[in-house]
């Protein structure tokens, strides 16, 4: 992964990239950076860690390095130049290290949104080759097979079948036209299909006119993730294309933080027009089935908490969906910090896809462990697979006893239907195949 | 020519200059970049993108109640220098007859004692944000040659004053002077470091306010 040619060095092809992103808005928050140091006490891996190395602001350094190298009055003094030893040093801080998770910004007396310069960051990153190789690895999947883990559309169209019949459930995939185009997450086809499954049997309860789409499906975007703007803009493309193509008016973005965040907030700034069509989280659509009557609960029993995926909640707008949809459950407790003050799972921002980041993301899992424990629920629901694969990961790794589920698998196992679903008997059917 | 004139003159004009060109220039380099244009579709509310800036810059006064513990002592002491400051500058009266030359406007001083009671407090709170500086690990290792440099710029006027008012060490007009000075090297460092901040708290508050706002994020 080295981009380097005879005349640009790494550490020069960083600072171009740099320079190439540096708008005006983030030009205003390195300038603006007062070095208080007050966003450390709001990022999980410094409280985790207590390594000053983690301070989000420490993040902006070689962004603010690149931006006074070319500025007056700084390059009068000759400007601090980008070098092959920061970018050896920030690889992790801006990568590993940091979930994008946004709560340094909510904490930051200037309002510097930190997350958005370690986005550019990781740009820069990647253009000097610079980065987490299985995190790239998963990015440049999407362009060759149409998904990080590998779910080609001859795959995704197999599993869809293979869940119609296993699970006796509908499951319509490639038609001509729909009001609806739902889209998936690979961690759920790989790992939780029930999800799937889930997401169907709401939809298919509610009456709603929907399709999968085998020209696009994968909602998630490692090329985003991985500072790869092209793989992020051709994942966009294809999933736009898809919704076009069959006329949706919606696009459904399944229990996945990221996949929200990137296409709602940014779809139509990387493909630079508005999208046709309107973006939901699924909780976001869920909870506007219910207010219309289309889908009931039953009472739901047992103590839960909810986790709040930071994309969805902080950083996406989406918080109150999710609490709407738990309404029927008899002990719903809040975690404190809740909503869109919740730490986050510590595998955001590709930090899941990143094996070399694992220590770390199972010491941030303590604080989420801790959160549940001091609610005294048994069961964490979540609407993030991310979050849950992190969660699970992490789960097993600490031999840790509550349980997690998500919650359109939870809301699926309690619809009211009209013709009761056979696996409800038998809820924790077989998610790994 | 005495200290003081040359204090007073040249060295004055001077600062004030670069004070006014380079707050001029950083203002107007920065908003002559491009910027990003979000065209993501905001989510219905019913704040519009400058209301949300403004609400913004007010709401970040104070930190939301979750961080407030841990932020606390940045919260008081920071209010603590930042309202000294402004105190010394704008209601002792020699300033205000300062400012009153300068622009023509004046306003009722604090008796003197009280400000000076008002340099002795800015000057604890400031050696305990330098203190803070070096003692709080994630703000030492974030910590640049303009957050020390600003912070002794910041502390000197102060500290001659206190000096100047209470007579001490030398003759008045020679302590007079070197406080004159040392608020002209204030001026003249303001646009080239971090003490921009009194300005791009503002932009970056608003900008953050209008952009999060724009998702119904509530922050």
């Amino acid at each position: 992964m080295n981009a380097t040619t005879n005349t640009v060095s790494d550490a020069q092809a960083a600072a171009n990239k740099f320079l190439a992103l540096n708008s005006g808005n983030l030009a205003a928050y390195l300038e603006a950076c007062i070095h208080c140091g007050q966003c450390a006490t709001a990022c999980h891996f410094y409280e985790v860690t207590n390594d000053p190395k983690y301070t989000p602001a420490y993040k902006l350094f070689p962004m603010a390095k690149a931006h006074r190298k070319t500025k007056w009055p700084w390059n009068w003094f000759g400007g601090p130049t980008v070098t092959e030893a920061d970018l050896e040093e920030w690889e992790e801080l801006l990568f590993d290290s940091c979930t994008m998770c946004g709560r340094c910004t909510q904490v930051c007396p200037m309002g510097i949104d930190i997350a958005s310069i370690v986005a550019a960051s990781r740009q820069a990153f990647s253009a000097a080759g610079r980065g987490p190789s299985d995190l790239f690895e998963a990015a440049e999947n999407v362009l060759t097979k149409g998904s990080p883990l590998g779910v080609t559309p001859a795959v995704f169209d197999g599993r869809v079948e293979w869940l119609e019949d296993d699970y006796e459930v509908d499951l319509p995939l490639d038609k001509d036209k729909a009001e609806v185009l739902l889209t998936i997450s690979s961690i759920e086809m790989m790992k939780y299909p029930k999800s799937i499954v889930a997401m169907a049997r709401l939809m298919n309860q509610a009456g709603v006119d929907w399709t999968f789409s085998t020209k696009g499906y994968e909602s998630t975007n490692f090329g985003f993730l991985a500072g790869k703007p092209h793989i992020a803009r051709h994942a966009i493309e294809k999933l736009v294309s898809a919704a076009e193509e069959i006329g949706a008016k919606t696009l459904i973005i399944p229990e996945c933080g990221h996949a929200y965040g990137v296409l709602r907030w940014s779809g139509a700034n990387i493909l630079g027009r508005p999208l046709p069509f309107e973006v939901l989280h699924i909780t976001e659509y869920l909870a506007k089935l219910k207010k219309e009557g289309k889908i009931k609960f039953k009472t739901i029993d047992g103590s839960l908490t909810y986790h709040d995926p930071c994309q969805i909640s902080r950083r996406g707008g989406a918080t109150d969906a999710a609490r709407y949809l738990l309404e029927d459950c008899t002990d719903f407790r809040e975690m404190t910090p809740t909503g869109n003050f919740n730490w986050c799972c510590g595998g955001g921002g590709g930090v899941q896809a990143m094996s070399r980041a694992a220590d770390l993301r199972h010491k941030v899992f303590q604080i989420k462990m801790k959160q549940v424990e001091d609610t005294g629920a048994d069961m964490m629901i979540s609407a993030c697979a991310n979050c849950r694969l992190t969660m699970d990961d992490s789960k097993e790794h600490w031999n840790w006893d509550r349980e997690l589920e998500s919650l359109v698998e939870l809301l699926a196992e309690n619809l009211v239907e009209d013709h009761p679903h056979p696996f409800d008997a038998k809820p924790h059917l077989a998610t790994n195949v | 020519m005495e200290l003081l004139e040359f204090a007073r003159g040249p060295v004055l004009t001077f600062a004030i200059t670069v004070f006014i060109a380079g707050i001029t220039y950083r203002v107007f380099s920065l908003f002559l970049m491009w910027r990003t244009k979000d065209s993501s579709a905001g989510r219905k509310r019913s704040r519009s993108a400058f209301a949300s800036a403004v609400r913004e810059v007010i709401r970040r006064l104070w930190p939301q109640a979750v961080y407030q513990q841990r932020t606390m002592f940045e919260l008081v002491n920071g209010y603590v220098f930042h309202i000294g400051l402004a105190i010394i500058v704008f209601l002792l009266a020699p300033h205000i007859v300062f400012i009153k030359d300068l622009v023509g406007l004046s306003w009722p001083a604090l008796p003197n004692n009280v400000v000076y009671a008002v340099s002795i407090i800015t000057m604890v709170s400031l050696i305990a944000a330098l203190v803070m500086r070096i003692a709080n690990p994630p703000q030492r290792l974030i910590s640049t040659f303009d957050d020390w440099f600003s912070w002794i710029v910041t502390f000197l006027p102060v500290l001659t004053g206190v000096i100047a008012t209470s007579h001490l060490g030398a003759r008045y007009e020679t302590l007079l002077a070197l406080h004159i000075l040392s608020v002209a090297l204030l001026l003249i460092w303001i646009p080239f470091g971090k003490l921009m901040h009194f300005f791009l708290v503002f932009v970056t508050r608003s900008q953050t306010g209008a952009h999060l706002s724009h998702r119904g994020a509530q922050l």
